[in-house]
């Protein structure tokens, strides 16, 4: 029996809604069956907390007298540098910025104690931040300096924009060689000492909507502890990679760009995250619900850990030349059970990804639907999927002349 | 009966050159293992010892190393879990090499056993969220 997102609304404005996370849901379709199931539930919430390194904060941070064109200046927070290139007093906050002294991976492993990200949770937080800046001064413009404490309730617009979030599904991180290496996805011992995942598995949102059916532009959800909504496909949007049957990717996919208003978002839900020897990054909370319009879309949020697969991949040679192939493939159970094998080793596997956060996110995201707090979208448009043809392309260099 | 302690020693800089922990298996008949050492220049020196001995030797060989003015505390106050700022995602997990994070199947949270810590550090560089910190 077909539901329409129209329904589904009426009965959560009623406080009637049936509504499950994508782990209840698994034993759930198990014990009843899909045809029951998908009859009985009206909406399954998906959660995921985790590094989402492209993530940043947009604010208008309100004329000084005189005015100040920061626009083409410098501008910093907290020391750390945020973009200038818009009007006057718009700037943007990059998640992954550090501040202009910081000795990076000059004495190695870097420590990477703030950036962008901590500033991002220092202002959610409510703190004060400081605002430095320098402009070339205009006749409209005339002041060349600023240095100012700065909070968010007293700024026009803080709106958080991250470009790339919440990918479907993400590599399993080793070490082949015999140095220890730092990166992105964690401290990776050497020889095969230790094995990094970044998945909410099957909480994760798109994975519980392989082929973005009900997932698209427009697409309310939670964001950062607030409501916040789906913008765009998120860039390097890939959904051309190979799948299992049931249509889970086996390997990075699509993602989503998602757009909210910091000013609502909590601390907890926005985290300042440091890699050592690599640099600073947001820790994002992301939930999205999915509507149960039909069996089929169902079955995909039934998905359950024992069926999604990721790749294994060599990140001291494999990933940073960029050379294709993997060392195998686990599923998320083998993974979350704490040990894998790799080429016949035991390896110890860790997940950089909050499990028991992502679980706490789709059950807020629960409460709220319950509560007729938070009604459905319709996408106003969908994600590009397989029928797309859309890849992720390498950069093709070019000498220049 | 024999017994294990874990302790971090605090050595003024008048001692740091002294042979001391000679001493404790010479006169005293106890096993150690350092687990850890530091010694920063005109400054004092650190040193993280298992003890192993039995009961009354080991208490003779702490008092021995008070009373030379080494200020002596319990390792466990040395490493803090900061759980407000664990996100319970388990980077620790795969790295620490004496399973001193544990998590719990059901519930998906880490847990710190200080126990089990021989402050190897290794955590604290792996930790996203700097919620594993160190006073050594």
């Amino acid at each position: 029996m077909a539901k329409t997102i129209k329904e589904i609304n009426e009965k959560i404005r009623k406080g009637k809604a049936v509504v499950v996370t994508a782990e209840e849901i698994i034993d759930l379709v198990e014990k009843k069956g899909v045809k029951a199931v998908a009859k009985e539930v009206d909406v399954v919430t998906t959660g995921t907390f985790g590094p989402m390194c492209s993530s940043g904060v947009y604010l208008n941070l309100g004329h000084a007298k005189p005015k100040i064109k920061l626009g083409g200046g410098k501008a910093y927070l907290n020391d750390v540098p945020v973009y200038t290139g818009f009007a006057a007093v718009d700037v943007y906050l990059g998640a992954t910025a550090l501040p202009d002294d910081d000795p990076r991976n000059k004495v190695y492993p870097g420590e990477f104690k703030y950036g962008g990200g901590h500033v991002i949770e220092d202002l959610v937080a409510g703190k004060d931040v400081r605002l430095k800046a320098t402009a070339y001064g205009t006749d409209c413009y005339p002041r060349k300096e600023i240095e100012t404490l700065i909070n968010i309730k007293d700024l026009n617009e803080v709106v958080l924009y991250n470009p790339r979030n919440a990918y479907q599904n993400y590599n399993v991180a080793v070490n082949l060689s015999d140095r220890v290496i730092y990166t992105y996805m964690g401290v990776l011992q050497p020889n095969l000492g230790n094995a990094n995942y970044c998945s909410a598995g099957q909480l994760s949102p798109l994975l519980n909507d392989p082929y973005y059916e009900t997932i698209g532009i427009g697409t309310r959800i939670f964001l950062g502890g607030a409501i916040g909504y789906v913008a765009w496909s998120g860039t390097q949007h890939n959904p051309t990679v190979k799948r299992t049957k049931n249509g889970v990717p086996k390997a990075p996919a699509g993602t989503v760009a998602v757009i909210g208003d910091l000013k609502k978002m909590s601390p907890d839900w926005l985290v300042g995250t440091t890699f050592t020897g690599y640099g600073v990054t947001s820790t994002v909370g992301i939930g999205i619900p999915i509507p149960i319009l039909n069996e089929k879309i169902l079955k995909y949020t039934a998905v359950k850990d024992s069926q999604i697969y990721a790749q294994i991949v060599d990140y001291s040679e494999a990933y940073p030349k960029g050379l294709p192939g993997s060392l195998g493939e686990v599923n998320y159970e083998q993974l979350t059970s704490g040990k894998i094998r790799v080429k016949g080793k035991e390896v110890p596997a860790a997940g950089l990804s909050s499990y028991a956060k992502a679980r706490e996110i789709a059950q807020i995201l629960k409460g709220w639907i319950e509560k007729g707090k938070f009604l459905l979208t319709e996408p106003v448009e969908y994600l590009p999927s397989v029928d797309s043809g859309q890849t992720f392309k390498p950069l093709k260099e070019r000498p220049v002349k | 009966m024999v017994r294990k302690k874990r302790v971090v020693l605090t050595f003024p800089h008048s001692l740091v050159d002294k042979p001391i922990t000679y001493h404790l298996v010479k006169d005293y008949g106890l096993v150690f293992n350092i687990l850890k050492a530091r010694v920063t220049p005109r400054e004092e020196g650190r040193l993280v010892l298992e003890i192993e001995g039995k009961r009354e030797n080991l208490n003779k060989g702490i008092k021995f190393l008070k009373d030379l003015g080494i200020r002596i505390e319990p390792l466990a106050q040395d490493i803090r879990w900061i759980e407000t700022r664990c996100t319970h995602c388990g980077a620790c997990l795969a790295i620490c090499p004496t399973q001193a994070f544990t998590v719990d199947q059901k519930t998906r949270e880490v847990f710190f056993d200080k126990g089990k810590c021989i402050v190897c550090e290794l955590c604290i560089k792996a930790c996203p969220y700097r919620a594993m910190e160190i006073k050594f």
